[in-house]
């Protein structure tokens, strides 16, 4: 086979903003990474919204992240037109799942378990965007 | 209450075009309605109720309603992707019981092959949009492809369900469809074929995918009276059911099954009869580990066994166990619009009626289930199942 998926170097276009999700993108061009928390049941989600979807209370707070977790699955796009990339869910140690895709890695060697940790990728006139490449 | 008895498939028609490069979507629309309506034996002017989804252009219904001349009093675009039209069966089946309409007309139709790169669902890249989600999802180059592929590569995870499994599904459609000549793909695959397939997003092969087909389709719904008054074998609706499904937030997130867990017992349960009682099954195809979570949730076997209940030809027809999409799916013959749902229930009513081809025809098919996942099975989506009774 001659189609091995070379480095993962995508461009990524910039990310929708609206009013509701500004406080995130502010915080990760500062590098940080946010994610909410619900003062009411407790819980951690993703991605980032005013109510909790859990119990629907309005009291959504935001916290910073380790950025850690474990790849929950992904799956390969094997591209003859660009470069080939990976796409996929981690869960993160706080406890929500989120989409993502894994960088800076052999695509070929990516597991379901692996621990991961997050990257900011610089976007095409956007903020930057969390990305996870192997802890 | 229930719809179950209150209604009836009237007519079906799938178009038998794959390639349309002289029609216009709403043209194709129409040839659909015709077809059906001349399947079940009305005319346009019987038409009281109409659906559509997504793929209708312009303004939805309005347009279409307008376009057709049609004259309804019910009217209805839930839009749940490629299982719209199974769920909208169902929808029609509540308002005729309601007494909202006794003629419901379901139209599909589109044309991908003309729109590469444009055009709905296949292969089409989640976009920028006002959609929740789209500032934290559209950014990451999900597809249909690798969003269902992620499913496919945690199921293998969970429960060791194998690419020759997988392929199972594939070579069964195949052999359905080398019997339909307007199949777009009608040769025999093997196992091994499928597997040297390149893979396209892992661990999905090229043959692993459905095809993208220009075409639509139809479906007429109508009351009991109606349907004791038509020249047709009577399909009643015994059983319908939907079900969203998505990430709901990232907490305890679960890509092994689909809504269809929700929507298939909901189904058997108002039709009272269990997957055992099936003699056909028209399961979406979009992938084929799309139709092995489906097979799973609708309980055709238990969670984690769907590699080995789909193994050895088991959905072939006058060889497997349960024959399954006998027109050769949207594996092999025909996914208009990159939506599936009508050709699904189109192939249960031929089934029903014994209007299949002889060489994949049930023998004396008196009860099948058609059933679709809409949309993005690794992220939102939406399923509906139905149970048709041959009376
Ligand atoms: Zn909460």
């Amino acid at each position: 086979m001659n189609d091995q998926p070379r480095p993962a170097t995508r461009k990524i276009p910039a990310p929708a903003i609206n009013n509701e999700s500004r406080p995130f993108w502010d915080a990760a061009r500062e590098g940080r990474f946010l994610i909410k928390r619900c003062r009411a049941c407790g819980r951690a989600h993703w991605y980032p919204r005013l109510s909790c979807p859990f119990c629907f209370s309005d009291v959504t707070m935001w916290e910073a992240s380790a950025g850690e977790g474990a790849i929950y699955t992904f799956s390969v796009m094997r591209r003859t037109d660009g470069p080939s990339y990976a796409i996929g869910y981690v869960t993160l140690d706080e406890g929500p799942a989120m989409l993502t895709n894994f960088v800076d890695c052999d695509l070929e060697a990516l597991e379901i378990g692996q621990r991961v940790r997050l990257r900011f990728q610089e976007t095409e006139g956007g903020p930057p965007v969390p990305v996870f490449a192997p802890a | 209450m229930s719809i179950k008895g209150k209604a009836y498939i009237g007519g079906v028609f799938e178009h038998p075009i794959r390639e349309a490069t002289d029609q216009s979507t709403p043209q194709l629309h129409a040839e659909c309605a015709k077809g059906a309506l001349a399947d079940a034996g009305l005319i346009r002017d019987d038409v009281d109720g109409y659906f559509c989804a997504g793929d209708a252009p312009g303004f939805g219904a309005m347009s279409m309603i307008d376009y057709m001349g049609l004259k309804v009093r019910h009217m209805d675009s839930t839009e749940t992707g490629g299982s719209s039209y199974i769920l909208h069966v169902g929808h029609a089946a509540e308002a005729i019981a309601a007494g909202k309409c006794s003629v419901a007309l379901v139209t599909l139709a589109g044309r991908p092959r003309q729109m590469r790169g444009g055009g709905l669902g296949g292969g089409r890249a989640m976009g920028p949009s006002e959609a929740p989600e789209a500032g934290f999802e559209n950014i990451y180059g999900g597809t249909t492809h690798n969003v269902y592929g992620m499913c496919a590569m945690r199921h293998m995870y969970e429960y060791g369900t194998t690419s020759e499994q997988l392929a199972w599904i594939k070579v069964a459609a195949s052999h359905h469809a080398q019997w339909n000549p307007h199949a777009l793909l009608r040769e025999v695959v093997t196992v091994e074929e499928v597997l040297a397939s390149p893979i396209i997003a892992s661990p999905l092969h090229r043959l692993d995918c459905c095809v993208i087909t220009d075409g639509g389709g139809a479906v007429i719904v109508v009351s009991p009276e109606v349907a004791r008054s038509l020249k047709r074998p009577l399909v009643k609706i015994i059983g319908s059911a939907e079900a969203p499904k998505g990430p709901r937030g990232g907490g305890d997130l679960d890509l092994t099954f689909s809504a269809g867990a929700w929507s298939g017992p909901a189904a058997f349960a108002e039709a009272g009869v269990t997957p055992a009682d099936i003699k056909y099954a028209s399961i979406y195809d979009s992938f084929t580990i799309t139709v092995l979570m489906q097979l799973e949730d609708l309980g055709f076997c238990a969670k984690g066994d769907g590699g080995r209940f789909v193994a050895d030809g088991a959905l072939i027809s006058g060889i497997g166990k349960l024959p399954f999409n006998t027109d050769g799916g949207g594996l092999c013959n025909n996914h208009p619009t990159n939506r599936g749902g009508i050709t699904k229930v189109i192939e249960a009513v031929r089934q029903l009626r014994g209007e299949a081809h002889p060489k994949v025809q049930v023998p004396s098919c008196d009860l099948a289930i058609a059933h679709g996942t809409g949309g993005f099975l690794g992220a939102r989506h939406g399923a509906a199942t139905l149970i048709l009774e041959r009376e």
